[in-house]
């Protein structure tokens, strides 16, 4: 590439310049503006007579004095107490993490294993479940739960995550634990250990740098699911996705938008943060499914 | 690894998805067969002297209670609910077949039912998203390549968060900036000089709209994956054709794309998948009244005072019937290349 690089012109360069910088303002305006515009009154988010209040702040200023305010922080974090979601949310993230690599690295570590025809029945299998849309499994949830009078409480839907993670997990180790050689195991095995112990003693040192990743895009699946949780949880239960959904129902009639704008930046908040530590692993990850897919 | 072994290791995995993801399937498919008893009805006479007896119908509670709670799937019906006005609505359909002149005014009465308007919305919707979430993503993917080394790490931070980030959070942090007071809703209103234009009036602003917030959310996604497949370019492949006189695009064309195709359909295939279960920003960007799609359909029924399980259950089975579709061809590939390779 470098032979290339050296031979662009100018006018390339600038095009190509003018093109990233028009592309992350896509990516990333919308999150500046709405993290801005979050420690603003309803009228000056949504101005309707000069857009540029947005950016100064006008009618905040007229109304608090100065041209920030935590109004819509105060509003959902203390009135509406979001802070219990915030604390569901976790709960559900970490338990759906741990379970689902739990049970994902074992599946994952036995199909990269086996030689046998049917770990390639098994991964289509998944390949399907994969593509199933959670929202169709839903009714098929509800009626036993209500039965069984589990319906609505916080371990039901961490099961029923770790479930719907399963395809992906397995999908992920496998081609993770596929890149460890094969001969480490089976050396340890010709020395006299067992399956199991030659995975305890030696695929489970050199595997974390898979399995963080999965655990990852675990996490992003049980912090980002809408479907499961909005229909699994009842209301003092929820998780924080589902109660900005539900934010809307009322604050769009009460006039208090504000807590809505507030809630959705603090649960976009612990992505940035996510996103800044783990990028390469991320990254990784995506092309590790790719490259096997 | 011996069959046994595999079994021990496999159990756990295998067990949450059978009770999790095949069962609720069965669930589904019985339920979307299955209808709710009706109540039981009891005629009682009663008869005053004098002005003569009358006959009256009334519930009998206890009954139907009782029936319910015997069978609480409810009553089969068969493929009822699946022909109903609510999803394929066949006799409409035929009626409307025998009623128009001409294809066009065909599907334009089709269009109004509402299962056929859903699926017009949700394919248009994938098979739009997907080729642009491709060429977005391959462009940004060129471009990132060609910057400098330092800036790159930040334009790929900056480049996951419309990925990673949660599905209705993305829609609103959208919505709210292309609302007719949002910046960019006013925006388009000055540009066209239409002071009435709003996304909530019009329903091909409110598509395109959903459409953008589609791309926007997966294109991040392509760009990774084709960014990854730029570093393992074949380098004496593109120097022999620099030396052999290539021009920057066809340089692109006949080395960088062929090298790329296997990505491609990798990404084509998950964007697939996960634009026909588009949902999230339906919800978000408050659309129901323009666009509607299949996962919205089964949310509606399931959510409310009333939840429709027959209803849902019969859009969700139609809904996996159409996913199996999409996803033939590759699954019919994976089998073939297998079968080569074990043999």
């Amino acid at each position: 590439m470098t032979l290339a690089s050296k031979r662009r012109s100018l006018s390339l360069r600038i095009i190509i310049y003018i093109f990233a910088a028009l592309w992350l303002l896509v990516a990333a305006f919308p999150f500046v503006w709405t993290f801005w515009g979050s420690f603003k009154v309803e009228l000056d988010f949504f101005s309707v007579a000069n857009w540029t209040d947005a950016l100064t702040g006008e009618r905040t200023i007229a109304e608090y004095g100065q041209p920030f305010t935590d109004a819509g922080y105060e509003g959902a974090w203390i009135k509406e107490e979001f802070w219990r979601n915030v604390i569901n949310t976790f709960i559900v993230c970490f338990f759906v993490v741990c379970t689902s690599l739990t049970i994902g690295t074992l599946g994952g570590y036995a199909l990269s294993r086996s030689g046998y025809r049917y770990t390639l029945i098994l991964l289509i299998a998944a390949l399907i479940f994969r593509a199933m849309p959670p929202i169709t499994l839903v009714s098929g949830y509800m009626l036993p739960f209500f039965e069984w009078n589990v319906w609505g409480i916080l371990p039901t839907t961490i099961i029923v995550l770790v479930a719907i993670n399963q395809p992906f997990t397995l999908w992920m180790l496998h081609s993770f634990f596929q890149n460890i050689p094969k001969e480490l195991d089976e050396s340890a095995k010709v020395d006299g250990c067992s399956q199991f112990k030659a995975f305890r003693l030696v695929i489970i040192p050199v595997m974390w740098p898979g399995v963080i990743t999965t655990g990852l895009f675990s996490f992003l699946l049980a912090y980002n699911d809408f479907a499961i949780t909005s229909m699994l949880l009842s209301e003092e239960n929820r998780t924080m996705v589902p109660q900005i959904a539900a934010f809307l129902g009322t604050t769009y009639t009460e006039g208090n938008v504000m807590f809505a704008v507030a809630a959705v930046v603090s649960a976009a908040a612990p992505l940035f943060v996510l996103v800044m530590f783990f990028q390469r692993q991320i990254v990784s990850g995506l092309t590790a499914g790719a490259v096997k897919g | 690894m011996k069959h046994s072994t595999f079994i021990l290791f496999f159990t756990p995995t295998a067990l949450a998805m059978v009770l999790f993801i095949a069962f609720p399937i069965v669930s589904v498919l019985v339920q979307s067969v299955h209808a709710p008893h009706k109540a039981v009805l009891v005629e009682v006479e009663t008869c005053t002297p004098l002005v003569g007896c009358t006959k009256e119908t009334s519930i009998d509670q206890e009954a139907t209670r009782e029936l319910r709670e015997q069978k609480p799937l409810g009553r089969f019906i068969g493929l009822e609910i699946f022909s109903d006005r609510g999803h394929l609505a066949i006799s409409e359909v035929k009626e409307i077949w025998s009623g128009s002149k001409n294809f066009k005014e065909f599907f334009k009465k089709i269009g109004n039912l509402p299962f056929y308007r859903a699926m017009a919305f949700t394919l248009t919707f994938t098979f739009i998203v997907t080729p642009l979430v491709v060429i977005v993503g391959f462009l940004v993917a060129l471009n990132v390549n060609a910057l400098h080394e330092k800036i790159k790490g930040i334009v790929v931070f900056f480049s996951l968060l419309p990925f990673v980030i949660t599905p209705l959070i993305g829609a609103l942090v959208l919505f709210w900036m292309i609302d007719s007071r949002g910046v960019l809703g006013s925006a388009i209103q000055w540009i066209f000089s239409d002071p009435n234009l709003s996304l909530k009036a019009s329903t091909g602003l409110m598509w395109i709209s959903l459409i953008v917030y589609g791309v926007w959310h997966a294109a991040p996604f392509a760009f990774v994956i084709f960014y990854a497949g730029l570093q393992t370019l074949p380098t004496d492949q593109l120097e022999a054709a620099q030396i052999d006189g290539a021009t920057r695009t066809q340089q692109v064309r006949y080395v960088v794309l062929p090298h790329l195709m296997p990505l491609v359909s990798f990404v084509a295939l998950i964007q697939l998948m996960d634009n026909f279960r588009v949902f999230e920003p339906i919800v978000g960007f408050n659309a129901d009244a323009h666009a509607q799609s299949l996962s919205w359909f089964i949310f509606n029924d399931l959510g409310g005072e009333t939840r429709q399980f027959s209803s849902a259950s019969a859009t969700s089975v139609l809904t996996i019937i159409g996913v199996t579709i999409l996803l033939l061809p590759v699954l019919r590939r994976t089998w073939r290349d297998f079968m080569e390779k074990s043999t």
